[in-house]
């Protein structure tokens, strides 16, 4: 996503706003999302109005900042921004763009810029503090042109062929320049599909628990004991994050797919991760997800669920540098303690960026998720 | 609650959970999967909604059991029946 419509605001100037207030609503060709605001204070001015079209990291409005908050801008009076949905680099970009003459930026993407015509403002930086690099402004030269070309809009653009389009940046991208390698295990999940079936006997139909659940909490957790999965490939190096934050890739009515983030999902309850998995799905596809769930998924996690195949070898969706997929639980002969017989299995898959881990530590993650689910009452 | 209500009733709770699809289609006697695009969270929303309307408590163990818009029909008839 390079640029979003404002499509509505939810406070007026004057209205107090809280940290995790939804402000605004933005449409992008990927996902409509609700802007947070992630500090406490008044909303004072509005600087983009319904239905303009702005780059991301544009600020959207001032918030005059309650006294004693703070943001990492010194200024008296923030902005809420564009939000990214391409998850952009760490950390969050929380009080936007910074304001042009203030922007850190490199000499050398300072002069290509002056080359390009490029306007600094318009620049999103991924370096780290949000300094922009020569890699930056390249990114906004190569949107300004696209912008340019009359192809795009000379052809109506329906949401689905939008959608298709965002999806086909972000994969190009990934086949492009992640260099994948794929591992899969066959795991048993006898265990875990007998507790399940205890479990939600016990349980309410409204708050039974899907097998998916303790794949996300196995996985989350596994991501804890092979933490460079968990992480984002940014400027030829990586960046470990310290929170789980899964990436659920949820298909959409209608075709093409979103994967927001289910948050800290290591330390959730299976409850609770049911009941924020139904909501993440629901508004997904109510178009209705918020602007942070865009943007901060660490690992995405993809399940192709019952009518599904057997196993997915996935791409990675950039910055991220791994994605882990599970097939459709289904019953295959095995041999345990040399008799051969059926059990539920699930393959899960692991893609991984070859340039942050290798054969070794992702078998290591995969065997950490097979281990987990063979004690599912832990989970 | 005879049959044809149950089954009107079923299909507007359906149609909540797979707005896109067309429910005069729906051939009664063939699996819903493989008619309606809905995948396990559908399933249990749409179960979860049947639970809530008619007060059937519907055991996990007997999901097998509801594959098609006739099965699933039945299957509430008799609880209806037995319950009511």
């Amino acid at each position: 996503m390079t640029a979003g419509t404002l499509v509505a605001w939810r406070k007026e100037p004057g209205d107090a706003v809280r940290r995790g207030d939804i402000i605004a609503e933005v449409e992008s060709d990927k996902a409509d999302v609700e802007v947070e605001i992630f500090m406490n204070g008044v909303l004072e001015k509005i600087l983009v109005e319904p239905g303009e079209k702005v780059p991301v990291g544009t600020p959207l409005a001032t918030i005059r900042l309650d006294p004693g908050e703070v943001e990492p801008a010194p200024a008296p009076a923030a902005s809420a921004a564009m939000p990214a949905a391409v998850p952009p680099p760490m950390p969050r970009a929380h009080a936007g763009a910074p304001a042009e003459g203030r922007a850190p930026i490199s000499p050398a993407a300072r002069q290509l810029a002056a080359e390009l015509h490029v306007d600094l403002a318009t620049v999103t930086g991924t370096g780290p503090d949000g300094r922009i690099q020569r890699r930056d402004v390249l990114a906004a030269a190569e949107a300004q042109r696209a912008v340019a070309a009359p192809t795009p809009e000379a052809a109506p653009r329906d949401k689905q062929t939008r959608m298709r389009q965002a999806i086909a940046a972000a994969m190009m991208r990934s086949a492009r320049e992640i260099p994948h390698f794929h591992l899969a295990s066959t795991i048993d999940m006898g265990a875990a599909t007998a507790w399940l079936a205890e479990e939600n006997a016990r349980r309410k139909i409204a708050d039974r628990l899907l097998s998916g659940v303790l794949l996300i909490k196995a996985t989350a957790l596994a991501l804890r004991e092979v933490p460079e999965l968990n992480a984002s490939w940014i400027d030829e190096r990586v960046m470990l994050h310290e929170s789980v934050h899964t990436g659920i890739a949820i298909s959409l009515p209608g075709g093409g797919l979103v994967a927001p983030a289910l948050h800290d999902a290591d330390r959730q309850s299976l409850g609770d991760l049911m009941t924020n998995l139904r909501d993440l799905v629901m508004r997904a596809r109510a178009g209705s997800l918020r602007s942070s769930e865009m943007s901060d998924p660490t690992m995405t996690i993809t399940s192709l669920g019952e009518e599904g195949a057997e196993a997915v070898y996935g791409l990675i969706y950039p910055p991220q540098v791994a994605l882990a997929g599970f097939g459709r639980l289904h019953a295959r002969p095995m041999s345990i303690g040399g008799q051969v017989v059926s059990r539920p299995v699930v393959v899960a898959t692991l893609a991984a960026d070859h340039r942050v881990a290798d054969g070794h530590r992702g078998s290591r993650f995969l065997a950490a998720v097979e281990h987990l689910l063979q004690t599912p009452e832990k989970l | 609650m005879n049959n044809d209500e149950i089954r009107e009733v079923v299909l507007r709770l359906l149609s909540q959970v797979a707005p896109e699809a067309d429910m005069a289609v729906i051939k009664p006697d063939v699996r819903l999967r493989d008619q309606i695009d809905i995948d396990s969270m559908d399933a249990l929303n749409f179960l979860i909604s049947i639970d809530a309307e008619l007060h059937v408590e519907i055991a996990e163990a007997d999901y097998p059991k509801l594959t098609t818009l006739d099965n699933i029909v039945a299957y509430l008839a008799g609880k209806l029946t037995v319950d009511g």
